[in-house]
């Protein structure tokens, strides 16, 4: 948006930024919920929502009325603050990171030089709030939600890292415009192969999702770390989930999968997000083909598989990419 | 050290296996069929419970309200009413009511009745809120059908 930073005053531009920001992360939540329910039904040889609309296409507003009629229960013994706190906390952070994706050459919030850091941190504010709901709600089952999530999302942020920092080692550069800027000729995906793959699993198990939705786990837990939510604090978590997901998967996309790069349309530095898009959503529509294939892992599988393969093999694929650069 | 690297591969395998035969599923069509707006047809085998044929050539059922299956009926759910009426060789059925409540659908009624004037229904929409839903006039079904 660099030319409308000169015709727009910054408070405009802020306007319009939090806009766009709250358009996608509501747009992506019904999107992704009816797709993800359609798309697990006809993996299970069932037709999924079909009552409401077209082939159930108006079924999530019909869930969003019933969610926000209903009634907003807070235990007995749950530590009212910190309840009432936790679905904020997952839901509020996921605005900021939105702000930096490069959605396009100019669609894009700001572009800062340490952008990356930025979306790592504040993806990490997600655990917090999992944590904080599933110690306040005073029921054995958040907490073990919580303290599952905690140990998974401290393992399986490591290998995140150090998978992105081969990519930034390649570019030099943590800002993400820069970094999808950086593969016109060569996607990294093709020269980080590894890098990828790590990216993958790691984000399935940052986002909390199938085979790796521990903190869930719903025939152990009950729902885990938002068993006593209900309502619109419920669906506060959902949202966060969903606009993580798309999060993560933007991040792939700005690192491996060249950013809004494509077959050129016309007004280019404002369509590639087309391709942007399409790219986010082809990762997304990956992470619901594993979610509906995978069973759920075992939690010392899910530790094991983070710290004697993923992070061994993303150090291995660090030393030679650092190798590589320095003797180019 | 070499198992470290199998399990990997083989593990990688059976993930990308799994894949393909979620894929395959996703688009297999789909056989689902939308209950109250579409129907199956049922099969003439189906036993629901008992009614009355309706006879092609007569235009109405057959019994000869002999009271068989009334007295072979193990559950007590049938009741036969005729009456002897002027003009009419044999007696008119006037009442034949049947209590699905109780009826075990072991078919002795339909076996015993010598016109083979019992049938099984292919009835299977049976669902209510109250006894009485299920206590059936048999003799005005048979009516009523076409
Ligand atoms: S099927 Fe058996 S139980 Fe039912 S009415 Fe006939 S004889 Fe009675
Ligand atoms: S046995 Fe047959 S003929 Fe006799 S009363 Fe029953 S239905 Fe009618």
């Amino acid at each position: 948006m660099e030319t409308l930073h000169s015709i727009l005053p910054e408070l405009i531009r802020i306007v319009i930024c939090a806009i766009g920001g709250a358009v996608i992360v509501f747009g992506n939540a019904l999107v992704m919920g009816y797709a993800e329910r359609k798309l697990a039904g006809h993996i299970m040889l069932r037709p999924g929502p079909m009552e409401v609309g077209w082939h159930g296409i108006l079924q999530l507003v019909v869930d969003g009325i019933k969610l926000m009629g209903k009634q907003l229960v807070v235990p007995k013994q749950a530590d009212k603050p910190l309840y009432m706190l936790a679905p904020i906390l997952a839901f509020a952070p996921v605005f900021a990171p939105l702000l930096l994706i490069p959605f396009s050459d100019k669609l894009q919030g700001f572009d800062i030089d340490v952008g990356m850091l930025v979306i790592l941190a504040f993806a990490s504010i997600n655990v917090l709030a999992i944590l904080i709901g599933g110690w306040s709600s005073n029921n054995k089952y958040s907490l073990f939600g919580a303290f599952r999530s905690v140990a998974q999302n401290v393992a399986y942020e490591i290998p995140m890292l150090i998978s992105l920092l081969a990519v930034v080692f390649m570019t030099n550069t943590f800002s993400l415009r820069e970094i999808a800027a950086a593969q016109s000729p060569v996607w990294f995906v093709l020269l980080q192969p590894l890098a990828f793959l790590i990216y993958i699993v790691a984000m399935v198990a940052e986002t909390n999702r199938a085979p790796f939705d521990l903190p869930e786990a719903e025939s152990e837990l009950t729902a885990g770390f938002h068993t006593e939510y209900s309502g619109m604090s419920f669906s506060l978590f959902v949202l966060g989930e969903y606009a993580n997901m798309f999060i993560v998967c933007s991040v792939a996309t700005v690192f491996f999968l060249g950013g809004s790069s494509g077959i050129p349309l016309p007004y280019f530095e404002y369509t590639g997000a087309l391709w942007f898009l399409l790219k986010v959503y082809a990762l997304m529509f990956f992470l619901v083909w594993i979610r509906w294939t995978y069973p759920r892992t075992r939690f010392d599988q899910l530790m094991n598989f983070c710290w004697k393969y993923l992070i061994p093999f993303s150090l291995v694929n660090l030393l030679i990419t650092v190798v590589v650069v320095k003797l180019i | 050290m070499k198992s470290y690297f199998s399990e990997l591969f083989t593990g990688a395998w059976s993930l990308i296996l799994g894949l393909k035969v979620t894929i395959k599923t996703m688009f297999t069509p789909i056989v689902t069929v939308q209950y109250p707006r579409e129907k199956l047809e049922i099969t003439p085998n189906y036993r629901g419970h008992i009614d009355l044929i309706k006879d092609a050539e007569t235009g109405t059922h057959k019994c000869i309200s002999c009271g068989s299956c009334q007295r072979e009926c193990p559950s007590d759910c049938i009741v036969v009413v005729g009456e002897k009426r002027e003009g009419v060789k044999g007696k008119v059925l006037t009442k034949f009511t049947l209590d699905f409540t109780k009826c075990s659908l072991c078919g002795a009624c339909v076996e015993v009745c010598p016109t083979k004037a019992l049938d099984y229904s292919n009835e299977y929409e049976l669902a209510g809120d109250a006894r009485s839903d299920f206590y059936f006039d048999i003799l005005k079904r048979v009516e009523e059908r076409k």
